[in-house]
C-alpha cells in the first residue's frame, strides 16, 4: 500500500478523500490556492503547499506545479478526485512518467472515454445500447438540421469534450437548433478548448440512472449497484438515491451486464460509473465517468464499502478486497447537494459563511470542505456540502432527509436549501415519479 | 453616458463587443464565469459603446463596470 498520496483538489472532496488516507495510516498531502489558504482541506491534510493564485488554471491545473510538489513531497501516488485533473489523460501520463502512480484507470482508457463521440462508438461495438446519434462531430449547423431531420425533434446537442451539462442543450425545432449549435460551438471551446459538438435524439422523459463499477489490475470487475441522479438542474445532478427505485429484474440485470461488459471491454481498472438513460424499459448508453464521483457516498450508505479505500487498494496493485457475491445491497440512501447559490435562479452566490449549522446523527453523513467563516468564492464551484441520509426503506429515509433539512441553517448566503426541501416535500418526489425533466416541469 | 455593470463576482471570460459597436437592449455583450456557470451579461439599453474598461481574464467584482455606453 502507498505511504503518502497528494489529494490533487480542494473543497469536500479533497477532505474526503484525506480523511479515508489517514483512516489506512496514508499520509495525506494537500494543495491549495491562495484562495485557499484557508480551507478545510488545507487544515486537514498532514502536509501542505500552495501551488498558485485563485484562478484554477494557475493553481488547481497547473499541472507542472503539482508535480513538483509531489516529487517535493515524495508521495507514491496522486489522487485527483472529480473534476479538475481526475479526466486528464496527460496528466495521468505525466505521473506514470515521473513514477508516479494516478489513483485511476489507464491514459488511454481516459482519452477513449473522454471524447463522447469515441465513447458512444466504443460502447456500440461493446454490444451497449447507445441513444441514435452523430457518429463523427458534426461542423455546421446545416449537419445537424440534417441529422434531425431524418431522426425528428427533439435533439439534444452536445460538446463532444463536455461534462457537468455545460454545452448541452436540447432543441425542439430547426430555428432552436441553429441557434443552440451557435452559443454550445462557443460554449464548448471556451469550457473544453474544442468546439467539437455532436448530436443525439432526445428522449422525451427519461431517468438517469447510473451503475458504479470498480475493477482491479487483474481483469476483475464488479459492480456495486444503480444510482439515480434524475433530479438534475442546468443538466446538473441536485439530488442522487440508491438503490434506483422501481427498475424490473430484468432490467436491473441488464444493466448490470451491459456495464461489466463495457469496463471489461475497456480492461478498466480503478472506480468509475457507467452513465444511462432509462425510459420504457429500454436503457441507453450515456456516458462513462472515469472517475470518482459527487454522489458515490449512496452507494458507499448501501453497500458498506468504501470506494475510495478501494481505489487506493486496486491503485497500489492490489486485488479488490470483495468479490460480487459479497456486495449486499441495504436499506436505501439520498444524498441531497448543497450548493451556494440561488434557490429560485440557480444563480451562483458567493459569499462568507457567517453560520453553519447542519444537525449531526448516526444516519446522517456530511461530506463538506466549508465551516463557519469560510469565504466561498466564484473561482470554483458553489457545492458547499452533500447531506447523505440513509434508512431502511424509502419512505423511512426520505422522512429522516425532510426532519434534517428542516433543521439545516446555513447563512452569510444564498443557498439552494429551500428548493432541496421543496423536491423532498414534493407529492411526486416522494411517490417516486422522478425524471430528468422533474425540475423544468415543478419549478 | 451609462455604465454596464457585473451582475455577480467572477472571470470576464468574453468580451463580445468593442469601442465604437452599437448594441441593442437585451444584447449580450460580454460573458462572465462565476462558480463554474456562464452568465451573459446584457445591456440594459441600446446604444453605442463608448468604452471597454475590462480585458478578457480579468476579475472583476458585483457591480464593477465593465462598459460604457451612451
Amino acid at each position: 500500500m502507498f505511504t503518502k498520496v497528494l489529494v490533487a483538489n480542494r473543497g469536500e472532496i479533497a477532505c474526503r478523500i484525506i480523511q479515508s488516507c489517514q483512516s489506512l495510516g496514508i499520509k495525506a498531502v494537500a494543495i491549495y490556492s491562495e484562495a485557499d489558504r484557508d480551507a478545510r482541506h488545507t487544515q486537514l491534510a498532514d502536509e501542505a503547499y500552495e501551488v498558485g493564485p485563485a484562478r484554477v488554471f494557475e493553481s488547481y491545473l497547473n499541472v507542472d506545479k503539482i508535480l513538483a510538489v509531489a516529487k517535493e513531497a515524495k508521495v507514491n501516488a496522486i489522487h485527483p478526485g472529480y473534476g479538475f485533473l481526475s479526466e486528464n489523460s496527460d496528466f495521468a501520463t505525466r505521473c506514470h512518467e515521473e513514477g508516479i502512480v494516478f489513483i485511476g484507470p489507464a491514459p488511454e482508457t481516459i482519452t477513449i472515454m473522454g471524447d463522447k463521440v469515441s465513447a458512444r462508438n466504443h460502447m456500440k461495438k461493446a454490444g451497449v445500447p447507445v441513444i441514435p446519434g452523430s457518429i463523427e462531430p458534426i461542423t455546421s449547423a446545416e449537419e445537424a438540421v440534417s441529422f434531425a431531420k431524418e431522426q425528428g425533434y427533439p435533439v439534444m446537442l452536445k460538446a463532444a469534450a463536455g461534462g457537468g451539462g455545460i454545452g448541452m442543450e436540447k432543441a425542439e425545432n430547426e430555428e432552436e437548433l441553429k441557434k443552440a449549435f451557435q452559443s454550445n460551438q462557443r460554449r464548448a471551446m471556451n469550457y473544453f478548448s474544442s468546439g467539437s459538438l455532436y448530436i443525439e435524439k432526445a428522449l422525451e422523459s427519461p431517468r438517469h440512472i447510473e451503475v458504479q463499477i470498480i475493477g482491479d489490475r487483474r481483469g476483475n470487475v464488479i459492480h456495486l449497484g444503480e444510482r439515480d441522479c434524475s433530479i438534475q438542474r442546468r443538466h446538473q445532478k441536485v439530488i442522487e438515491e440508491a438503490p434506483a427505485l422501481d427498475l424490473s429484474e430484468d432490467l436491473l440485470t441488464r444493466l448490470r451486464k451491459a456495464a461489466i461488459q463495457a469496463a471489461k471491454s475497456l480492461q478498466y481498472e480503478n472506480a468509475g460509473t457507467l452513465e444511462f438513460l432509462v425510459e420504457d424499459g429500454e436503457f441507453y448508453f450515456l456516458e462513462m465517468n472515469t472517475r470518482l464521483q459527487v454522489e458515490h457516498p449512496v452507494t458507499e450508505a448501501i453497500t458498506g464499502i468504501d470506494i475510495v479505500r478501494e481505489q487506493l487498494n486496486v491503485a497500489a496493485g492490489g486485488p479488490l478486497g470483495i468479490g460480487q457475491s459479497q456486495v449486499q445491497l441495504r436499506g436505501h440512501a439520498i444524498e441531497t447537494r448543497i450548493y451556494a447559490e440561488d434557490p429560485n435562479t440557480f444563480f451562483p452566490s458567493p459569499g462568507t459563511i457567517d453560520v453553519f449549522n447542519i444537525p449531526e446523527d448516526e444516519f446522517i453523513r456530511l461530506d463538506t470542505g466549508v465551516q463557519n467563516g469560510t469565504e466561498v468564492t466564484p473561482h470554483y464551484d458553489p457545492l458547499l456540502a452533500k447531506l447523505i441520509v440513509n434508512g431502511k426503506s424509502r419512505e423511512e429515509t426520505m422522512e429522516k432527509l425532510q426532519k434534517t433539512l428542516a433543521l439545516c441553517d446555513i447563512q452569510g448566503l444564498k443557498t439552494n436549501i429551500p428548493f432541496l426541501r421543496a423536491v423532498t416535500d414534493h407529492s411526486d418526489y416522494i411517490a417516486g415519479k422522478i425524471t430528468i425533466n422533474f425540475v423544468n416541469d415543478h419549478f | 453616458m451609462a455604465k454596464i455593470e457585473a451582475s455577480m463576482a467572477g472571470n470576464l471570460w468574453k468580451v463580445l463587443k468593442q469601442q465604437g459597436d452599437t448594441v441593442e437592449a437585451g444584447e449580450e455583450v460580454a460573458i462572465l464565469e462565476s462558480m463554474k456557470m456562464e452568465i451573459p451579461i446584457e445591456a440594459e439599453t441600446g446604444g453605442e459603446i463608448k468604452a471597454v474598461m475590462k480585458a478578457e481574464g480579468e476579475f472583476v467584482d458585483e457591480g464593477e463596470a465593465l462598459f460604457e455606453i451612451e
